[in-house]
């Protein structure tokens, strides 16, 4: 077995240079994906037989929500792959998630919120996606804040590691609570978009806006994490070579 | 065309919805941006001063 | 083996005697957060209405958030002490599994704040028209639900030692992982004024208790560790 590429993957300038090659293959494919998906969903998607036109929420509401949700499962990856094997490369991905994933947590919310007020006739409604949405902001929030709050660099990678990991774990059954309470309290659930037969007109534009979201976050966190690294390698010598 | 921006009367709430979305899609862009260029303009000023501090 | 075995239970042991005999000689510390709990709960008759059936409804839900927010505000002294005076370097050094004592400093921080806040609960829920059949259930609702906010307590309490004015932090962690601890003993509390069956959220209360116990402390353990880095 060859271990040459684990050690590379460790390697910040190696790393850095690989994020700087990957960054358009992620970004362009995901511009032409959402821009597509646009099109598909606002003008070529059939309205629905219920909601009519206020459906197409669904395309920016359901890819942030999956955002939101995907990103706190890279970032917990990371950190425990950092905690693991001491990679340092690992806290600095784990450390680009965050604030990309608070954004788009918010971003799911608000959009929630502006489908819900034609559907149920309120803005808010305490229905379980939003409820365990609304407390993945916090422990996004949570994440940052302990981040911030420690000094040390390398202290402040391996507490907000841990916070991930716990998070993690917790997150299912804060879920699994919240539809269990919703369950009892009956509240309406407008937003089960789970129905067995969506018309393949509806379902392509928002399997192609959650494929075109996904690759956005990966350029995105790429460009974050090559800042990341040079801030933690501020002294390195090969920073000098790239950046001639 | 008016129709298409009407949404069959749902624009109040679609197109918000779109705004923020794309908001969240640019500022984080930006963001991410400014971050490396900020983290590569800095490593630049201090290589250039530990170069001037080298020649004199 | 066995005899490592001992010693380690020997340690925590004094771990826990230790934190208990302290807490002892300073009684303030002790009674702060009952008289907290008390405050947070009599303030709803106040700032609601004093009618006993309107509040008997939100009973349930002011009972638990006002002893969730009471367990957290002694959390900050769990490990702040101890990491000033240099004791839990000594933990760290000491050879014994730091998982163990961390585990006993949890167990004292649930005996000095989770059993009399559990205990007090009823005289409170009096206050709030809670009938007196209920009581033996919301006892034990409450007693299973503040294990479970002590374990998370002191994962927050390790994570928060190296930050300054951690307080506020603190809360931020802690309160999001609490919510299914919050749902399920609100929802027990709230059967067992009903007079119904509470089975189902005790099964499920139980349930995080025991999970809270085998993965807390190691959790705990390893926060500490990096705040002492």
């Amino acid at each position: 077995m060859n271990w040459t590429w684990f050690h590379r993957l460790g390697s910040p300038p190696h790393i850095y240079r690989i994020a700087g090659t990957l960054t358009p293959w992620f970004a362009w494919p995901a511009g032409l994906l959402i821009a597509a998906a646009l099109y598909g969903g606002l003008v070529l998607a059939p309205p629905d037989y219920q909601q009519g036109e206020g459906f197409r929420i669904l395309y920016v509401h359901a890819p942030s929500a999956w955002l939101a949700v995907m990103i706190y499962g890279v970032m917990a990856s990371a950190a425990a792959v950092g905690l693991i094997w001491r990679m340092k490369v690992a806290h600095a991905v784990a450390a680009s998630c965050a604030g990309v994933g608070a954004w788009f947590t918010a971003v799911s919310l608000l959009t929630g919120m502006l489908w819900g007020k034609p559907m149920w006739g309120t803005y808010w409604v305490w229905d379980p996606r939003l409820t365990a949405q609304l407390i993945l902001l916090f422990l996004y929030l949570g994440y940052m804040g302990l981040r911030a709050g420690i000094d040390d660099l390398g202290r402040a990678d391996k507490a907000s590691a841990v916070l991930a990991i716990v998070g993690v774990v917790n997150i299912p059954i804060i879920r699994y609570s919240v539809e269990w309470w919703n369950s009892i309290h009956q509240a309406p659930s407008v937003m089960k978009m789970d129905r067995p037969s969506m018309p393949f007109d509806m379902l392509a534009p928002l399997l192609m806006m959650l494929l075109g979201f996904t690759l956005y976050f990966a350029a995105v966190m790429l460009v974050r994490l090559r800042a990341e690294i040079l801030r933690r390698e501020r002294t390195a010598s090969w920073i000098r070579e790239v950046l001639r | 065309m008016t129709e298409f921006f009407a949404m069959g009367g749902y624009a109040v709430f679609l197109w918000p919805a779109y705004l923020v979305t794309l908001i969240a899609i640019v500022a984080n862009v930006l963001i991410a941006r400014r971050a490396h260029d900020g983290a590569k303009q800095e490593a630049r000023r201090r290589f250039d001063l530990e170069d001037e501090g080298s020649t004199t | 083996m066995t005899a490592i075995r001992t010693s380690t239970i020997a340690a925590a042991w004094l771990v826990l005697e230790r934190d208990l005999r302290l807490a002892v000689r300073r009684p303030a510390q002790l009674i702060q957060p009952l008289v907290f709990f008390a405050v947070v709960t009599l303030l709803f008759p106040l700032g609601y209405t004093p009618e006993l059936g309107k509040l008997r409804a939100i009973a349930p839900g002011v009972l638990w958030v006002a002893a969730l927010l009471a367990s957290m505000l002694a959390l900050e002294s769990l490990f702040r002490e101890d990491a000033a005076d240099g004791t839990l370097e000594q933990f760290v050094v000491s050879g014994q599994p730091l998982v163990g004592l961390m585990a006993a400093k949890t167990l004292a921080h649930w005996l000095l704040t989770g059993l009399p806040l559990t205990l007090m609960a009823p005289l409170l829920g009096i206050a709030l028209g809670v009938p007196v059949v209920a009581m033996p259930g919301i006892l034990v609702a409450l007693m299973l639900g503040t294990i479970t906010l002590s374990l998370i307590g002191a994962v927050g309490a390790g994570l928060t030692l190296g930050v300054r004015r951690g307080g506020v932090l603190l809360s931020l962690l802690t309160l999001p992982l609490a919510v299914p601890v919050l749902i399920f003993g609100a929802r027990a509390t709230e059967l067992a004024i009903l007079g119904e069956s509470q089975i189902g959220p005790l099964y499920l209360l139980s349930a995080l208790a025991v999970l809270g116990i085998t993965l807390a402390p190691l959790a705990a353990a390893a926060a500490v560790r990096i705040g002492l880095e």
